[in-house]
């Protein structure tokens, strides 16, 4: 199957053939990273713009060298206050960006549905970096080459999801994907970050368990979420201290996973409080391998949006 | 001059009457019902409604005109437009207007601007609290005697069971109902649709339907305490519908309203972020519009009511949670209330109960939602079998801000009267008003 999607705005949407396809793609590119000349031609002469409207250095440098070492030219944009507190609204931020002719946008945004908004608006292809609550489908890409690479396979796993549920684009992501390719999820966390309905998110492969103790039971990967303080405007829960206690993954905790059960984190990492740094830094730990893959899916992702295809057929024709 | 609407399908549950009948109207009275075969009086203009129903005019008990104040979205002119194309001989005009109508002046201001708009009849309704604000009264009185009809913080919720309570004993003196706009705002702060597995998907903050439950559940209670009539807006949920449904088996003098948008769409419409689906109270989830759906079929709901709340297009064309809620109404609402005539779920004598007969009953509106000898002549005439394609493009309102742009609906409105007056034709309908030029020639 290809990947004929004009924009990547989110996982739910995908066909699991599309998702196999992307991460296959994802693969081949892993190996450019790898090379002491880490550049290929595939996008040459192609702009990416990364619009960020919430502040990230993660994704926003993963996809600012994944576009540079596709040789596309990446431009970086922080919309944090600049053009909005002049008023300007989303839509015309974006029809400005794409009077210069860019071959891709990726926006981030605070708001879900904002990538939404300007794929319906506007015209050039969209990837999703992150919408509000909503996706964030190359955390889950990234996250799901990174099981594969480890257990050589989704199919069949068992993956914990541990913490704000709620306010996660990464849990969503993930458990989109997860359960499309097969596997079963188990979600657990504080009750006000972990709603018993959330459980009807996607039509089966998905449970909604009281304790983290019942979601890690025999899980073959442990995703932690991270404590997303910028979206706490209510307190749901009474303090930092009482989530580490209570809710925070320690070592314990990890021996009723299976035996060789690796552990997640999408980060920034709160150290002490949703997970333990014995934990975060200990061998079963996947977080820096998660980093690297992100190169890679973002690569993938761009390569099949950003007029990949055709850029090969230039290099064959010449 | 004398009017008779001949020929047509006369329906008026106040009078009992369902069946074909000619009306005849002068000086904006109904002169009197006339039956088939009866000799008709001469020197008459004659409206032709063969094949069509001939209903009292219809009454909307909850329209957002946005005049005063936000003029761009709205003026009472171009509301009144949209509401007599749509079949709205009346409107009922919610007080949420900069300034709010929480005085006589501005009572006065939209009765004013409504008269020299000459189309629906426009009946103010004023605040419960000044500014809307949930904490002092409004002058309930003086806006009374300057012509409002009911009280309504509609859009704020009467935030406490004690600020509700004196509103209610204080506005039941006055014999006038009050209107809440249900929704416990602290279970919904930040919210922007319905909570359930849709807000989950989308990552939306949810208003859980619990919300309203216990704000509807609260009036009742204190419409038990107060003795005050009270008229719940747009009600949304299966719990909301269900506390009315007991009030009323106990014999409280509460009413409710659905709106249109709320038994045909459900949450599943805003998956594509669709600002043209924000609205409060929100579209609700399957189960919820299938108790609305059996609240119509067995009398619980009293009337059907737009919640008209037009949004310029560009505060709609923004991020889902940066839009304003609202969408207009007036002019699709009778289209979608014939789509439960024509699924069964209610007939037509209860489609004008609805939209005519129980409004006025319910805002204690003399002399209107019937077509008795001496009543108001506003009547508002339907083809029930018109299939039409509703495009907002050509919308009377000021605004476009509708989810059912380019919905294919059987059954219309297709002229209205107001006091007399023909102030709404359908333009296909020329052979409603080529009678009186028949008439003329066979003299």
């Amino acid at each position: 199957m290809n990947f004929t999607r004009k924009h990547l705005l989110g996982i739910r949407e995908l066909e699991p053939g599309e998702i196999t396809h992307l991460l296959d793609t994802a693969e081949t590119f892993r190996d450019i990273s790898r090379r002491e000349i880490k550049k290929v031609p595939a996008l040459r002469g192609r702009t990416v713009i990364n619009l960020f409207f919430e502040s990230s250095t993660r994704t926003r440098t993963s996809f600012e060298i994944a576009a540079k070492r596709l040789s596309a030219d990446a431009v970086n944009i922080s919309v944090s206050t600049s053009s909005v507190s002049k008023g300007e609204t989303l839509l015309d931020t974006a029809r400005n960006l794409e009077a210069m002719a860019p071959d891709c946008i990726v926006v981030r945004h605070s708001m879900a549905g904002a990538p939404q908004h300007l794929a319906r608006m506007g015209n050039a292809p969209i990837v999703n970096a992150g919408d509000g609550s909503h996706e964030h489908p190359t955390q889950a890409l990234l996250d799901a080459l990174t099981i594969r690479e480890h257990k050589s396979r989704i199919e069949g796993l068992k993956v914990a999801i541990i913490g704000d549920v709620l306010h996660s684009r990464v849990a969503r992501s993930n458990i989109h994907l997860l359960t499309k390719l097969g596997a079963t999820v188990s979600v657990a966390g504080p009750g006000t970050l972990v709603p018993l309905e959330f459980g009807e998110l996607v039509e089966q492969g998905l449970r909604v368990e009281k304790t983290i103790e019942d979601a890690i039971e025999g899980a073959d990967v442990v995703m932690i979420l991270r404590i997303q303080r910028e979206r706490q405007d209510a307190a749901f829960f009474p303090s930092m201290r009482e989530y580490a206690v209570h809710f925070g993954l320690k070592p314990k905790h990890l021996e009723r996973a299976a035996e060789d059960a690796i552990v997640m984190h999408p980060g920034p990492i709160n150290r002490g409080i949703e997970m333990a740094s014995e934990i975060a830094d200990g061998g079963r730990s996947l977080i820096l391998d998660q980093v690297t893959n992100g190169v890679a899916v973002r690569m993938a992702v761009l390569y099949l949006l950003a007029g990949g295809g055709h850029a090969e057929l230039d290099e064959k024709g010449h | 001059m004398k009017l008779l609407i001949a020929n047509g399908y006369l329906v008026d549950p106040a009078q009992g009457i369902n069946t074909g009948r000619d009306l005849l109207i002068e000086d904006g009275r109904v002169l009197g019902v006339l039956e088939r075969g009866q000799e008709r009086p001469g020197g008459v203009e004659i409206l032709d409604a063969t094949g069509l129903i001939v209903a009292p005019g219809f009454i909307d008990l909850h329209t957002h005109l946005r005049e005063p104040g936000a003029e761009y979205k709205e003026t009472i002119a171009s509301g009144a437009a949209a509401a007599v194309a749509g079949g709205w001989a009346s409107v009922c005009a919610m007080p949420n207007t900069d300034p709010v109508n929480d005085s006589p002046a501005v009572t006065r201001f939209v009765i004013e601007r409504a008269q020299r708009a000459q189309l629906a009849n426009v009946f103010p309704i004023g605040s419960i609290t000044k500014g809307c604000g949930g904490k002092e009264l409004s002058e309930m009185g003086e806006m009374k005697n300057a012509g409002i009809v009911a009280v309504s913080d509609d859009g704020h919720p009467v935030p406490t069971a004690g600020m509700m309570r004196r509103a209610m004993e204080y506005a039941r003196g006055f014999d006038l109902t009050v209107v809440d706009h249900c929704q416990d705002v602290s279970l919904t702060a930040g919210g922007v649709m319905h909570e359930g597995r849709w807000s989950l998907i989308l990552g939306l903050r949810g208003m859980p339907a619990a919300a309203e439950d216990v704000h509807v559940i609260r009036d009742c209670v204190l419409s038990k305490l107060t003795g005050a009539s009270v008229h719940i807006a747009h009600v949304s949920t299966s719990g909301g519908l269900d506390a009315v449904r007991r009030a009323k088996e106990m014999g409280l003098p509460v009413t409710c309203e659905v709106a249109p948008h709320h038994w045909t769409l459900t949450d599943e419409a805003l998956a594509a972020y669709d600002t043209n689906t924000k609205m409060s109270p929100p579209l609700r989830s399957r189960n919820h519009v299938n108790a609305l759906l059996e609240g119509l079929r067995d009398g619980t709901v009293d009337a059907i009511a737009t919640d008209h709340a037009p949004h310029h297009a560009d505060e709609k064309n923004l991020e889902f949670d940066q839009a304003p809620f609202g969408i207009t109404g007036l002019e699709t609402a009778v289209g979608l209330a014939f789509d439960l005539v024509n699924q069964g779920i209610i007939d037509l004598e209860q489609l004008v109960r609805l939209c005519s007969t129980n409004p006025a009953r319910i805002f204690s509106l003399k002399d209107r939602g019937t077509l008795a000898e001496n009543a108001h002549a506003d009547v508002t005439i339907l083809d029930p079998a018109c299939e039409w394609t509703f495009d907002a493009s050509t919308s009377k309102s000021k605004s476009r801000n509708t989810p059912f742009d380019g919905r294919t609906m059987t059954g219309a409105a297709v002229a209205t009267i107001v006091g007399g007056r023909v102030v709404y034709l359908n333009p296909n309908y020329t052979r409603i008003t080529d009678a009186k030029h028949r008439q003329a020639s066979a003299k």
